[in-house]
């Protein structure tokens, strides 16, 4: 992973608040937003904030990290469908390997992605992990 | 709309090549010169993924129309990531069935070993949605890894299933000159010794390293023409009968069902009713297998078994050469190799050579239909192929 720098100011609505939209038509919620609603061409969107909490729907247990992630593995990476609609793909933290399970209970928390090698910035945005 | 026909092919062994991306995309487009006899081409696409940030060099069809002294013939660049290479086989029909040109070119090339695997896999991460995905480190294998473990779980497929596409692909691969890897496999080395953890460590759980292909470079050239001309070659008659294109979210999690290959079925549908021909029809076919489950879930959408039934026909020999629906033959992604943008073009070469009957020991016999599934990103822009063998 590499050359985020401009995108890492340009996402902070939506890595750092969850800001996702709702269609009007439909209530479904589209994270990152859309600008048009698969299936039936609507553009009427509201702004909404990410419910933070969800279920596990799959994920992998990754051994061999890729660039930018070298020092985290191995560490478990998920699709998350939040309770209030929306899903999300990050990281599974704060709980043994062994025990990430599809359909466990998680929450979202704010947290250090990575750094970003050549220009040297954090990375911030959202992982998950389990609900207690 | 005129039928198209296939009037010569060429490849490169897909391996680590030592020379330049140019000469990877003109020595298949020579050879398949060569043995057509075609000295005259009115056009050429040139399929490609990475040129521009693996080789530093953009705009490569120009180059390499100059380089096999093609000009002023016209020439471009066909980009849509793994399935470029199909991509740009759908462009030299529409040229050819439009009656715009008579004779098309189509090259598929990549130098993927320019740089390491750590860059090349991000190279490839660049597919994934890069607000949702790539920047908490999403790249393919990890798209697969979740995928096959859904998938696993639902239908009952086990690693043992996973790992005998590896064994089928590699055994398949043995009979392939220009195959990547020449390493027979066991089930007992990748899985069940003591030393398959070593052998065979886990990359992206449930995927092992034996699950997915290798990083290659290599070439591949098909040249697409009218039917006079494709009779003056020699050649047996294989005509492009069938050419569907289909697309999915780009971020996975985007999709109902993440286990669903929503756009590998529409693909392969729309291919066979242009063919007129049904899924049972077929002989051979070259699926996408850049990781072995997708060999098994794209041989059910593509709807040559139920949904779920994939492992079982594979664990009872069906799609092993032999068997009833051969499928790979060439050694698939796996073992073949995927040299990202040339791999649908390489699919496509491995299929007219069956119908020539010209696959020597790895001949399906009786071959008349033959399939290609080239999935790009991961599964959202697939292209599905479908080639008849005419008398």
């Amino acid at each position: 992973m590499s050359g985020i720098t401009a995108r890492y100011w340009r996402e902070i609505p939506r890595r750092y608040r969850g800001e996702a939209v709702k269609s009007v038509k439909t209530g479904k919620v589209y994270f990152p937003s859309r600008l048009v609603e698969p299936g039936n061409g609507n553009r009427k969107f509201k702004p909404v904030k990410l419910e933070y909490s969800g279920e596990l729907l799959t994920f992998t247990i990754i051994r061999i990290a890729p660039r930018g992630f070298e020092k985290q593995g191995p560490y478990a990476l998920g699709i998350i469908e939040l309770d209030g609609g929306g899903r999300i793909t990050t990281q599974i933290v704060d709980v043994p390997l062994e025990e990430v399970k599809i359909g466990m209970r998680v929450r979202v928390e704010f947290r250090k992605i990575s750094d970003d090698g050549d220009e040297g910035i954090h990375l911030y945005g959202y992982k998950v992990v389990p609900e207690r | 709309m005129r039928d198209v026909y296939v009037a010569g092919i060429g490849i490169t062994s897909f391996t680590r090549l030592e020379y330049p991306l140019v000469e990877i995309a003109a020595y298949p487009g020579l050879m398949a010169m060569r043995e057509s006899g075609i000295k005259s081409i009115d056009q050429l696409y040139v399929a490609n993924m990475g040129a521009a940030r693996v080789n530093h060099q953009s705009g490569l069809a120009s180059a390499v129309v100059d380089n096999l002294s093609l000009t002023p013939a016209g020439a471009e660049t066909i980009e849509n990531g793994p399935a470029s290479g199909a991509s740009a086989i759908k462009q030299g029909f529409l040229a050819v069935a439009s009656g715009m040109h008579d004779t098309v070119m189509v090259i598929g090339a990549e130098r993927m070993r320019e740089v390491n695997n750590l860059e090349a896999t991000d190279f490839v991460a660049t597919l994934t949605h890069p607000m949702a995905e790539y920047i908490y480190g999403v790249t393919l294998p990890s798209l697969a890894g979740m995928f096959a473990r859904l998938y696993m779980e639902k239908y009952g497929v086990t690693s043992r299933h996973l790992a005998m596409v590896a064994v089928k692909n590699h055994k398949h691969a043995m009979d392939n000159f220009y195959a990547h890897l020449h390493e027979e496999i066991t089930l007992e080395g990748i899985l069940d010794s003591p030393d398959a953890s070593t052998n065979n460590p886990i990359v992206a759980d449930p995927l092992r390293y034996y699950d997915m292909c290798p990083v290659s470079d290599g070439g591949a050239c098909l040249i697409l023409t009218t039917a006079d001309l494709a009779k003056k070659t020699g050649k047996p008659m294989v005509r492009l009968a069938g050419v569907g294109q289909a697309t999915d979210t780009h971020a996975v999690h985007d999709r109902k069902d993440p286990t669903d290959l929503l756009a590998v079925r529409e693909a392969a549908k729309k291919s066979f009713a242009m063919a007129g021909v049904k899924p049972a029809d077929v002989h051979v076919a070259e699926l996408h297998d850049a990781f072995t489950i997708l060999e098994i879930v794209e041989s059910e959408e593509a709807g040559f078994f139920e949904r779920g039934q994939g492992h079982v026909a594979l664990q009872e020999g069906y799609t092993r050469i032999g068997g009833k629906l051969p499928i790979n033959p060439s050694g698939g992604l796996k073992a073949k190799g995927h040299p990202v943008g040339a791999t649908g073009v390489g699919q496509a070469h491995e299929i007219v050579l069956q119908l020539w009957s010209e696959a020597g020991k790895r001949q399906v016999k009786n071959a008349k239909v033959g399939f290609t599934c080239n999935f790009g990103g991961f599964g959202n822009n697939v292209v599905c192929l479908t080639f008849i063998r005419e008398g």
